[in-house]
């Protein structure tokens, strides 16, 4: 495999291959000695179109872990109409000697159509494009669930997900359906009828417009970040009514059952789609999805660019 | 003058004869034809319709000639069997004074490969807010009988009634781009379950058939007539069936990529296939070939867009609506109506020439195979495959979306007024 453009490009073997990667990769980064030399030489670059300091770090740090050398390429704007082409930074990147590039794009899409013109032949990895797709957060989101419910289990199988908010607009929801259902979960949309897409039908997941419906049998709560400008395009009619029905509350925390976790990608918007209780309770394992976010992303760059043959080290 | 006599042709209806082309007309259908000073062609094999008329072309002159101008869209109109095109209004400066319109007729009678009638805007400047010239477009020299603001909806209902109504002071045709703009807002493809799984945000077919809908009423209202350019979904069709059932004087068009592709294409996020109206799915697709075969779409017009590499050759959400579509339409004609049984070449006749030519009061075009009409003709071979290639269009721009794919047809050859204005380069050099 050379890129990471969206889960459709996993078989469930190798997803779950890159998770057990990533455990062992996690005990790495518990120990004295961080790094690791197996990308010693090798040059990523961090190609981000649309700000993310979260997911840019991310990368960046679970990289250097690697021994690569990293340059972060700020191209804010890119776009025909705005200056610079897609083409252009591709070819610069290429002139450059990239080995991968890790590309957060506003365009959905914009990843793919780097990995498949042939402008540089590095790997692509999909750190975020537009509203189509996040693979990594969707794969630091089933490693983290993974390590709190499967029980042992190397899959998902079983286990009852709801993901609430804006699916709409959300490359999170989008990747986390395909690669949670792949992984053998079964899948809430929990939104307003305005933020689910038409045509959510065809995906494999269940929908429902009641949050207290289904808090009693989930066993994971993943809340998705609303942005108030949402607003303004009448999806809904304001934050406090929005908190109301979809926000997670003290109440409906405490409706959970017994080992539910809570989960956000970050970053949150604190009082509307969840209250501080919630963020800060017990069962939030947000921080954690932080920490095993860098994991898995050293997870991803092993498989795409040391090759399957490399044995880790530990 | 130059005279030319067709070997063996197929007319439309299936007769096999010899065609006699003189100067301008067509002088003798009959077999075994022989003329000393004629040039003579083999058309053994091969169908000859009536030119191909397109109702509605970008030719992008004036204003971006980078992509394409009169004469570069006239070869590739010719190169695509048509001897007649309709130039939209959206150039810059925009078609809504008799000037441009007469620049844009002026050129096309230098360039002299097709007719090259300008369409008019419905409103100044493409705004939608004030009516154009409209009476002195008709009036100029380029006689513009269709006004379209194509590229953006007659949205204002009341402008659009006025509209309807003033064209019937000289039997003109409002052609209307069907797009609600608010339920259409940054949209980028059909709204359903590819749109939900790319991320890319969707166009409903709502918004193209509420319009439908509405201008077909108010087009009853005020006794006018409307044209609905490129319809796109089944609604659309459904509407425009009903509408022609209760007497109201509503045309229609398909163009030839929403009779082929649907909006599984945008799963390579390759812009090429991005255009507007956007393609929609497969029952669509079936819809409109229905339509098309029963009358209740009238014609097939390409939406021929050329557009520089760079407005193509980026991230989809940046890029240009439009595809190319006259080197392409008559294949496209033959393998999703011809080849499927749906329609016979006296149907493709009448969607690509005869039809077009009434609905635009084209006068000397769409007149039937027959001596003494216009030597207006198309000569296609229907069993001859080629594969399309975007570095071979005479189009001044490229995005074909057929690149790289076969095609069933072949103009071999195309005469506009008795001149050969292309002739394939199997059998015969190209002119």
């Amino acid at each position: 495999m050379k890129h990471l453009l969206s889960i459709n490009d996993l078989t469930k073997v190798e997803a779950i291959s890159i998770l057990d990667t990533a455990e062992k990769l996690a005990r790495v980064s518990d120990g004295p000695m961080k790094k690791l030399p197996t990308l010693r030489g090798r040059t990523i670059v961090n190609l981000f179109a649309e700000d993310s300091t979260r997911t840019r770090i991310s990368f960046e740090a679970a990289a250097k872990r690697l021994s690569a050398d990293v340059i972060n390429f700020s191209a804010k704007g890119s776009s025909v109409s705005k200056g610079e082409s897609l083409k252009d930074t591709a070819q610069t990147l290429q002139a450059m000697g990239a080995d991968a590039v890790i590309i957060r794009h506003g365009a959905s899409g914009a990843a793919q159509r780097l990995a498949e013109l042939e402008w540089m032949s590095g790997s692509v990895i999909n750190a975020g494009d537009g509203t189509h797709e996040h693979p990594s957060q969707a794969l630091l989101d089933a490693f983290t669930i993974r390590k709190h419910l499967s029980k042992g289990a190397s899959d998902l199988t079983g286990l009852r997900i709801a993901i609430v908010g804006d699916v709409l607009h959300s490359r999170v929801a989008r990747s986390n359906v395909l690669l949670l259902t792949k992984l053998g979960a079964h899948v809430t949309l929990v939104s307003p009828p305005t933020l689910l897409p038409v045509g959510v039908q065809s995906w494999p997941v269940a929908v429902s417009y009641d949050f207290d419906s289904i808090l009693e049998s989930a066993d994971v709560v993943m809340m998705l970040r609303i942005q108030l400008e949402r607003m303004s395009d009448l999806f809904f009619p304001n934050a406090r009514e929005y908190s109301r029905y979809f926000g997670l509350t003290k109440d409906r925390l405490a409706s959970l059952k017994p080992g539910a976790i809570v989960m956000h990608p970050g970053p949150m918007n604190r009082g509307l789609e969840i209250t501080a209780d919630a963020a800060d309770s017990a069962r939030s394992v947000i921080v954690e999805q932080v920490t095993n976010g860098v994991s898995v992303r050293m997870a991803i760059l092993y498989m795409l660019l040391a090759g399957a043959a490399e044995e880790i080290a530990i | 003058m130059s005279r030319y006599i067709l070997k063996e042709a197929t007319l439309p209806d299936g007769v096999v004869s010899d065609i006699l082309i003189g100067d301008l007309r067509i002088e003798t259908i009959a077999s075994n034809l022989t003329d000393a000073n004629a040039e003579v062609i083999s058309a053994k094999g091969c169908i000859v319709l009536p030119g191909l008329v397109d109702l509605h072309t970008h030719l992008r002159e004036p204003g971006r000639e980078d992509s394409e101008t009169v004469l570069s869209g006239s070869m590739a109109a010719a190169k695509g069997g048509y001897v007649a095109v309709s130039a939209m209004a959206n150039t810059s400066p925009v078609a809504d004074t008799a000037g441009v319109v007469e620049q844009v007729f002026r050129l096309g009678q230098e360039a002299g490969l097709v007719d090259v009638f300008p369409i008019g805007a419905v409103t100044q400047g493409l705004e939608g807010v004030a009516l154009s010239e409209m009476g002195a477009m008709a009036d100029s020299k380029a006689h513009v009988r269709v006004f379209s603001d194509d590229g953006h909806c007659v949205f204002d209902p009341l402008v659009m009634r006025r509209a309807l109504e003033y064209v019937k002071k000289f039997d003109g045709v409002i052609a209307q781009h069907a797009q609600d703009p608010r339920l259409t807002s940054g949209s980028q493809m059909n709204e359903g379950e590819i749109s939900s799984k790319l991320g890319l945000k969707g166009w409903p077919a709502v918004a193209e058939e509420a319009i439908i809908a509405r201008d077909v009423l108010l087009a009853e209202h005020v006794q006018s007539r409307l044209h609905i350019c490129h319809v796109t979904t089944a609604g659309g069709v459904e509407i425009i069936r009903w509408a022609k059932a209760r007497g109201i004087k509503v045309t229609a068009e398909v163009t030839p990529h929403h009779l082929l592709l649907t909006d599984e294409s945008a799963t390579s996020y390759d812009p090429v296939f991005k255009v507007n109206p956007p393609l929609r799915t497969e029952s669509d697709v079936l819809a409109l070939r229905a339509g098309l075969a029963d009358g209740t779409i009238d014609i097939v017009a390409t939406d021929h867009a050329p557009h520089p590499v760079e407005a193509k050759e980026c991230e989809w959400q940046e890029a240009a609506f439009g595809m190319l579509g006259l080197e392409t339409a008559l294949a496209i004609v033959n393998k999703t109506m011809v080849q499927t049984g749906l329609m016979n070449w006296e149907a493709v006749a009448d969607r690509m020439s005869v039809s077009p030519a009434r609905i635009g009061g084209y006068a000397d075009h769409g007149q039937s195979v027959a001596a003494g009409a216009y030597a207006n003709l198309t000569v296609i071979n229907p069993t001859k495959i080629s594969r399309v290639d975007r570095d071979l269009v005479a189009s001044r721009s490229r995005n074909t979306p057929f690149h790289g794919i076969e095609l069933p047809g072949v103009v071999e050859a195309t005469f506009f007024k008795g001149k050969l204005t292309y002739r394939s380069a199997i059998g015969g050099e190209n002119k």
